[in-house]
């Protein structure tokens, strides 16, 4: 390994100091980390929300929050998890994570990297000060279902136009990922060899790419129905409030794996990690997540099989949304074959690989009896479905986050983690999200309806169970907070390969990662998933 | 596929003792199905649930041995085994089969659902903000039916009765044994009629009429809510369905033909200012409490105030026409000259104008909003 003398280069001196080293960050690790612990603060932003709405539906009759309030926390906590947390907290990664895995200087885009980062926080504020504008912020749900939010005050054009920026940076960071991943892979890393983790993002990209448009029309047609006198939505007028669903969706649903497909890859990097065993299927991987990819355009319409499709059309999604179970369940037999006859070891992040793959199955099997629609009839708009779809963003997209930021710690900050709080982190979280969640299964099955503010008595119990798992919950992900403070000072030196099985190009760099990484090409032979099997060159600085 | 379900609710005499019995469980499982609709939707979910929780099983068991087994702490040694195009075809095609196995019966009850046809009933369900109305269009009456838990009870200063939030004033009458139709549409925002035992959950559309069926197998008592957010009181607008005997509801239906006849109000009548403040308050409790408060304040920022309003202690004019017309300025107040009476609407100004801090002393007659109302379209 010639490369680990290259630790010795100085770091780079030309860069930006103080507060300008963040606002004129054009580096793709100062971007990474920025996307990262904005999304963590957006990620607590949006906790509290939930703590609230937890708070009042911890016993029946109204306690904190009026219904109309109420129906404002329920709303920003989805814009702010999905917008704000989940969807920034990726593209960080991808951020840091990329240039790394395919051997590439940096994001292909440097300046406009920056902007798509610095849109954010004032896109979050719009949302932020909307609670305090008369009528208070939107309270429409996330979905902003027409004509309710035709109706609604001053917070719902905050809303709208915050849901433009935050468009225009998906987009911007999307393309960003697109040309870095096409144009930047470092010679002998073809496209049918990158890691999964490229993959994912890849394709995540292109999702993104073509459904953020779609959502703004829809936002767009909202605000012209609103204060321009079109009547999109407004059947005097001429128009079809189902139409706002049909387009809504139609990005909705893409967007569901927007949030999924980076976890699969985050996994599909972790599992292999610490079984020491490459990925069992990595051309079925590519495949299935493609189709995952292109099945996601077809199946909008299973979000509204109670508004009163024909048949046809109900059969035609059903089938569509049965036959997403086929690819999922390749990639979750795919993870268990490559556990299969490992060696395994269970440090942080490989626990929450595990706990990802088995929660994650749970909200895909929930899916599945969501998909058939004529139960869907007792299901929809019932809390069974909140319990499926955090099942799938929390246990899914979250625990895989988390299982990244533990699993590249060390490459990014040079320090290890605490192992013992990164394990009582997880254990917590396992518990906690289950008691939370799992117990809504059965609300909605008994017939509670998701965003209500007060129940009626037969469904206390389960109430008032989730609500102290919240609580848990929410107080769990402080034990991560601390873990990564305390790390970044006082955490142990981590070695340049701190896991032994850890075999994708990343792992070949000095640790911390230098400011600048390949700012000249290496040359590699690489097997597939990302694994370097001979590097050459490939200098920094 | 025959299945048990939960004990209780099956007789219709022994239907008030068995809800309280249940009310006191929490339920895991769907509530006991009431209707044809609803039985194989519990059938169809049993039947899913068993698949998939087979499924996690299996994958829970095969992915325990191998953490148990092949770890590094065991000693065990990583075989490099990948790719394997047998396995991974018989991992696609199995999930396959077992989804045609599924669709089958799914397609079914899809096209049962949807066969509306032969109805022997029709009743026109409407949602408004927050309440439901039900039309009976074979019989030209129909009435509104608001939640019937007191205010108090929500805010907890009282004690919750049994149904709490899930009781109404005027509860949808229905036939057993008959296929009833239901058509359904809304006058504001969408909102979903779901009666779990019934087995139906249909969103109800403004401006658009969507169809939905069902027959109810014995009498009884069946309660469900709103299921897509309506804004404000989304929680608060259940629907109560009583199912009786084709007897009984021959019974009520001619009690309520009769009723519909002689409280037909008329239209000239005169009132006194007291006899209309009465009934405006009972108008006003129905409507317009949600927004504007019993104390006439409403919710600053969101609903004006009434109580010293300009508009209110105004020109009579200017007060029929937005409560008539609804306001442009602010959509969440509606035209409720399309919901009310021309008699609950001058009675619920003649209340609004006389209540709280306002002393108007004015009131205003069914006759001047009838003349308002062919003005406005004239």
């Amino acid at each position: 390994m010639a490369i680990a003398g290259l630790a010795a280069v100085p770091q780079q001196s030309h860069r930006p100091h103080g507060w300008r080293r963040w606002l004129f960050a054009t580096n793709h690790k100062d971007i990474g980390s920025l996307y990262l612990w904005f999304a963590f603060c957006m990620f607590l932003v949006g906790g509290v929300l939930a703590l609230c709405i937890r708070a009042e539906l911890f016993r029946p009759g109204l306690q904190f929050f009026q219904p109309e309030l109420f129906n404002q926390l329920t709303t920003l906590h989805g814009l702010i998890m999905v917008f704000g947390a989940i969807m920034p907290a990726f593209t960080g990664l991808a951020n840091w994570m990329l240039p790394l895995m395919i051997g590439a200087p940096d994001m292909a885009f440097a300046r406009m990297n920056n902007w798509s980062f610095w849109l954010l926080p004032p896109a979050m504020a719009l949302l932020l000060l909307s609670f305090v504008v008369p009528g208070g912020a939107a309270a429409a749900g996330w979905t902003l279902y027409a004509p309710l939010s035709v109706q609604l005050g001053m917070g719902m054009d905050l809303t709208i136009f915050a849901i433009h920026i935050l468009g225009v940076s998906s987009i911007m960071g999307a393309i960003n990922i697109v040309v870095t991943i096409i144009n930047l892979r470092a010679p002998g890393m073809g496209m049918m060899k990158m890691p999964m983790f490229a993959w994912a993002s890849l394709i995540t990209a292109y999702l993104i790419i073509a459904v953020m448009p779609v959502l703004a029309g829809a936002v767009t047609m909202v605000l012209t129905d609103r204060h321009f006198g079109t009547h999109f939505f407004n059947a005097a007028g001429g128009g079809d409030p189902i139409l706002y669903q049909h387009v809504f969706w139609f990005f909705g649903h893409p967007e569901v794996y927007i949030m999924a497909l980076p976890a699969f890859g985050i996994v599909s990097q972790v599992i292999p990690t610490f079984a020491r065993k490459p990925l069992f299927g990595y051309t079925s991987m590519v495949y299935a997540t493609s189709s995952i990819g292109v099945l996601s355009f077809m199946v909008w319409a299973h979000h509204m099989f109670v508004t009163g499709m024909p048949a046809t059309a109900q059969l035609f999604f059903m089938y569509a949304t049965m036959l997403i179970a086929v690819p999922t369940g390749v990639k979750v037999f795919n993870w268990i074959a490559t556990m299969w006859e490992g060696s395994m070891s269970f440090e942080t992040p490989m626990l929450f690989a595990i706990g990802f793959i088995l929660l994650f199955t749970i909200g895909g099997l929930s899916g599945v009896t969501l998909s058939v629609a004529a139960v869907d009839v007792q299901l929809h708009g019932s809390y069974y479905v909140v319990a499926h779809f955090h099942y799938v963003l929390v246990a899914g997209a979250l625990f895989s986050l988390f299982s990244a930021v533990y699993y590249w710690f060390p490459k990014m900050t040079g320090k290890m983690y605490s192992e013992r709080l990164g394990r009582l982190h997880f254990w917590w979280s396992l518990l906690w999200f289950n008691v939370t969640f799992f117990p809504m299964h059965f609300l909605g099955l008994a017939g509670m309806p998701r965003r209500i503010p007060d129940y009626a008595l037969q469904f206390t119990q389960f109430n008032q169970i989730a609500s102290v798992g919240a609580f848990m919950f929410g107080l769990g992900q402080l034990i991560f907070l601390v873990n990564i403070l305390y790390s970044l000072r006082h955490g142990k030196t981590a070695a340049q390969q701190p896991w032994e099985g850890g075999n994708t190009l990343e792992w070949r760099l000095p640790t911390p990662a230098p400011y600048h990484s390949f700012s000249e090409a290496p040359q590699l032979d690489v097997a597939e998933n990302g694994v370097v099997v001979a590097m050459q060159g490939g200098k920094h600085g | 596929m025959s299945c048990r379900y939960m004990p209780g609710s099956t007789a219709a005499s022994s239907l008030f003792v068995s809800t309280a019995i249940e009310a006191q469980v929490a339920a895991i499982n769907l509530q006991a199905p009431a209707t044809s609709l609803a039985r194989l939707e519990y059938d169809l979910h049993s039947m899913l649930l068993l698949v998939t929780g087979g499924i996690f099983l299996l994958v829970l068991a095969v992915m325990l041995y191998a953490i148990v087994r092949h770890r590094k702490s065991a000693g065990h040694a990583a075989k490099l085994f990948h790719e394997n195009t047998t396995v991974e075809i018989i991992w696609t095609i199995i999930p396959l089969l077992i989804l045609l196995l599924i669709a089958w019966p799914a397609t079914q009850a899809v096209l049962n659902q949807k066969s509306t046809r032969g109805e022997e009933l029709t009743i026109k369900i409407t949602g408004y903000q927050w309440k439901w109305r039900y039309d009976y269009l074979d019989d030209n009456f129909g009435f509104m039916s608001h939640l019937a838990t007191p205010a108090a009870a929500i805010a907890g200063t009282v004690a919750k009765p049994l149904n709490y939030l899930l009781e109404v004033d005027e509860p949808l009458v229905v036939p057993t044994g008959r296929k009833v139709r239901l058509l359904l549409t809304a006058n504001d925002v969408i909102h979903s009629w779901w009666v779990p035992q019934l087995g139906i959950k249909q969103d109800a559309i403004p401006g658009f009429l969507r169809d939905a069926w069902f027959m109810v197998d014995r009498p009884g008592i069946y309660r469900g809510q709103c299921s897509e957010l309506c804004g404000k009181d989304h929680g608060f607008m259940p629907i109560v369905v009583d199912a009786r005997s084709p007897e009984d509801y021959e019974h009520w239906r001619a009690a309520r033909l009769k009723q519909a006849a002689a409280s037909a109000d008329d239209p000239t009548r005169v009132w006194t200012l007291a006899a209309l403040r009465e009934r405006g308050e009972k108008v006003y409790g129905q409507n317009c409490i949600p927004c504007h408060q019993a104390n006439g304040r409403g919710i600053p920022g969101s609903f004006p105030a009434l109580d010293g309003s300009p508009v209110v202690n105004g020109d009579k004019a200017g007060h029929i026409n937005i409560v008539l017309n609804g306001s442009q300025k602010n959509p969440a107040m509606q035209a409720w000259g399309k919901q009310l009476s021309d008699t609950d609407i001058a009675a619920v100004i003649s209340y609004e104008r006389n209540a709280w801090g306002n002393h108007t002393g004015q009131l205003v007659q069914p006759a001047e909003i009838r003349a308002a109302r062919t003005g406005a379209a004239s």
